[in-house]
C-alpha cells in the first residue's frame, strides 16, 4: 500500500523506516513544519534520505505539511502528538483522508479517545476505514483481539498501560526509594519526559482505557476523557509500597474499561500475579464471556514497537 | 462430624455451622463486655473475634462492639434472644459470610486524622470488620504515612465497602489504594 505518514516523532520515523520491510511504499511524510512528497505525489520516497534530513536539519523535506494530506496515498498514518478536547490537528487530518475515501491508521490517541463518534460518523460516509491498534499498549494486539473475539463477548479490559508510571512504581518498590528520586532517575534514562504529568497523573492510561471502552460499546455510549475516573501515582509514598510488599503485593497503576465505566488508579495487585509487570512493560488483560481470562504483555511504547502495531493495521486493510 | 466439617470455610452455603456477626452497644461499665459474651458461650457459640473500641462512643454515648461468632444456624436465634434477655442492646445480628477479605491502603495524614475514627466508620458504615491494621510512618506520625487495612466482608458487598472506604477517605483527604479485585477466573 502507499502510505502518507503524518508526524515524524519516534513512531512516525519508525513507520517510514520499516514500511518497506512490510511491502509498503511511503509516498509522503510530514512533520509540523515540513513535508517530503514523492514525485507526482505518488512515487515512493527514499526512507533513508527523509530520515537523515530529519536528523540533520530537523525537517523532512521542502514541501508544505498540508501537501502530504493531498498526496496519492492509500492509507494515512496519523502519528502526530496526542491532543485533548477537539483532538486537532489530528482529527482534521483523519477527516481529510476519509473524505477522500482513504484509509486512516492512527497512533494518535486524541481523535479516538476524545471524538470517537465523530470519527466513526466520518468513516460511515467514507470509502475508507479507520484502524487504531497502535493507540493502546504499543506492540500489544489489544484492539484486534477484542474485535476477533467479538466486542460483545468481552466483559472488561484492564491492564498496565503506561510504561513510565510502571517503571517508577517498580523502582520505588525494588529500591525503597521515594517518588521524586525515582522520577528524576527515569528522566535521566529517557523513560520519563521533562514534564511527566501526562504519564504519572494517569492521563495517558486513561485515554487508552477510554479507547478500549469505546471499542467495547461500539461508541454507544461514547466515552471521552471526561468520563474517566483518574488518579495518578504522585500520591503513592514508599511507605505504601512497603506495606504492600509485606503482604506479597505491590502497587501498579491499573486502568480498567468496561461497558459502563473507565477507571485508572494505583491498585494493590499480587506481587507475582500477571498484572505486576515490571519496568516499562505493559499488560492487557481481557475478561471474556466464554473463554475466561486472557493476558497479553509486551512492550507498550517505543518507535519500532508502536510502528509494528501501525503496520499490522495497514496489513489488515489490504 | 469430622473436624473439617465445622470449619466455616468448609460449609459456605447452608452447612452445619455458619459465621455470624452481632453488633452490640454496651454501656461503659465494668464487666459489661464479659456479660455480653457469656450468653454466646452459654448457647454454644464459638467466638471468632471481638472488635471493642473503647475510645469511640456512639451518638447515644455507648460503646460499639462487634462480635464475630460461629454456630449452628438453629443456635443463632437462641444466642440473640439470650443477649437481649441479658439486657444487651443488639443493634444488628445476622449471618455474615465474610467470605471476602479486602486489603486496602490508606495514604496521607492517616494518623493525625483520627485513625480510630476512620476504622470505626468503615466498620459501621459498611457492615464490615477490620481484622488487621498495619502502619508505616517513616516521616513521623504527623507527616504522610500509610495504613494497610484488612477488611472482612461478605463477597457481594465488596463494591459497597470500597465505596464507603473511598467516602470516608475523601472526607479526611486521604488517598485510597484499592485492591484490584479478581472477579474473573484468573
Amino acid at each position: 500500500m502507499r502510505l502518507a505518514v503524518l508526524g515524524a516523532g519516534a513512531v512516525g520515523r519508525s513507520v517510514v523506516e520499516l514500511a518497506g520491510e512490510y511491502g509498503h511504499e511511503v509516498v509522503a511524510v510530514a512533520d509540523s513544519s515540513s513535508a517530503a512528497i514523492g514525485a507526482n505525489g505518488a512515487e515512493p520516497l527514499d526512507a533513508d534520505t527523509v530520515l537523515q534530513r530529519k536528523e540533520a536539519e530537523g525537517v523532512v523535506g521542502d514541501a508544505d505539511p498540508d501537501d502530504a494530506l493531498t498526496a496519492e496515498y492509500d492509507a494515512l498514518i496519523e502519528a502526530t502528538p496526542t491532543t485533548l478536547g477537539d483532538a486537532e490537528p489530528g482529527f482534521g487530518h483523519c477527516e481529510t483522508a476519509l473524505q477522500r475515501d482513504r484509509d486512516v491508521v492512527l497512533a494518535n490517541k486524541g481523535p479516538v479517545a476524545e471524538r470517537y463518534a465523530d470519527l466513526r460518523a466520518l468513516e460511515a460516509d467514507s470509502g475508507g476505514t479507520i484502524r487504531f491498534e497502535a493507540t493502546v499498549g504499543g506492540a500489544i494486539p489489544a484492539i484486534c483481539t477484542i474485535e476477533d473475539y467479538g466486542a460483545d463477548t468481552v466483559e472488561a479490559v484492564r491492564g498496565v498501560l503506561n510504561g513510565t508510571a510502571n517503571f517508577v512504581l517498580t523502582r520505588m518498590a525494588a529500591e525503597g526509594l521515594g517518588y521524586e528520586h525515582v522520577l528524576a532517575e527515569a528522566q535521566d534514562l529517557g523513560v520519563a519526559e521533562a514534564d511527566p504529568s501526562f504519564d504519572v497523573d494517569g492521563t495517558d492510561a486513561a485515554l487508552k482505557c477510554v479507547i478500549l471502552a469505546n471499542v467495547l460499546t461500539g461508541g454507544e455510549p461514547e466515552f471521552s476523557l471526561d468520563d474517566a475516573e483518574v488518579e495518578g501515582i504522585r500520591n503513592v509514598p514508599g511507605s505504601a509500597l512497603e506495606l504492600a510488599t509485606e503482604e506479597g503485593r505491590t502497587i501498579r497503576l491499573i486502568g480498567e474499561a468496561t461497558r459502563d465505566t473507565v477507571r485508572v488508579g494505583p491498585r494493590l495487585v499480587p506481587e507475582n500475579g500477571p498484572l505486576a509487570v515490571t519496568g516499562t512493560r505493559n499488560i492487557v488483560q481481557l475478561d471474556t464471556g466464554h473463554a475466561g481470562r486472557l493476558n497479553i504483555s509486551g512492550r507498550g511504547a517505543g518507535g519500532p514497537e508502536t510502528a509494528t502495531a501501525v503496520l499490522a493495521d495497514v496489513g489488515r486493510l489490504e | 462430624m469430622t473436624e473439617e466439617s465445622i470449619e466455616p470455610e468448609a460449609t459456605p452455603d447452608g452447612g452445619q455451622t455458619g459465621a455470624y456477626t452481632v453488633r452490640l452497644e454496651l454501656a461503659d461499665e465494668p464487666g459489661e463486655l464479659l456479660d455480653a459474651l457469656q450468653p454466646i458461650a452459654d448457647n454454644g457459640g464459638n467466638l471468632l473475634s471481638i472488635f471493642h473500641e473503647r475510645g469511640n462512643l456512639t451518638p447515644r454515648g455507648r460503646i460499639p462492639v462487634e462480635v464475630d461468632l460461629e454456630c449452628h444456624p438453629d443456635q443463632f436465634e437462641t444466642i440473640v434472644d439470650a443477649l437481649r434477655e441479658a439486657g444487651m442492646n443488639v443493634v444488628q445480628a445476622g449471618r455474615e459470610e465474610y467470605g471476602e477479605e479486602l486489603t486496602v491502603l490508606l495514604v496521607g495524614h492517616v494518623i493525625d486524622t483520627d485513625l480510630s475514627d476512620t476504622l470505626e466508620r468503615i466498620q459501621t458504615q459498611s457492615a464490615a470488620s477490620v481484622t488487621d491494621l498495619a502502619l508505616s510512618a517513616p516521616e513521623g506520625t504527623e507527616d504522610v504515612s500509610s495504613a494497610r487495612l484488612r477488611i472482612a466482608t461478605a463477597a457481594d458487598r465488596t463494591d459497597d465497602v470500597l465505596a464507603d472506604v473511598r467516602e470516608v477517605a475523601t472526607e479526611k483527604d486521604l488517598h485510597v489504594i484499592e485492591p484490584q479485585l479478581d472477579r474473573g477466573d484468573a
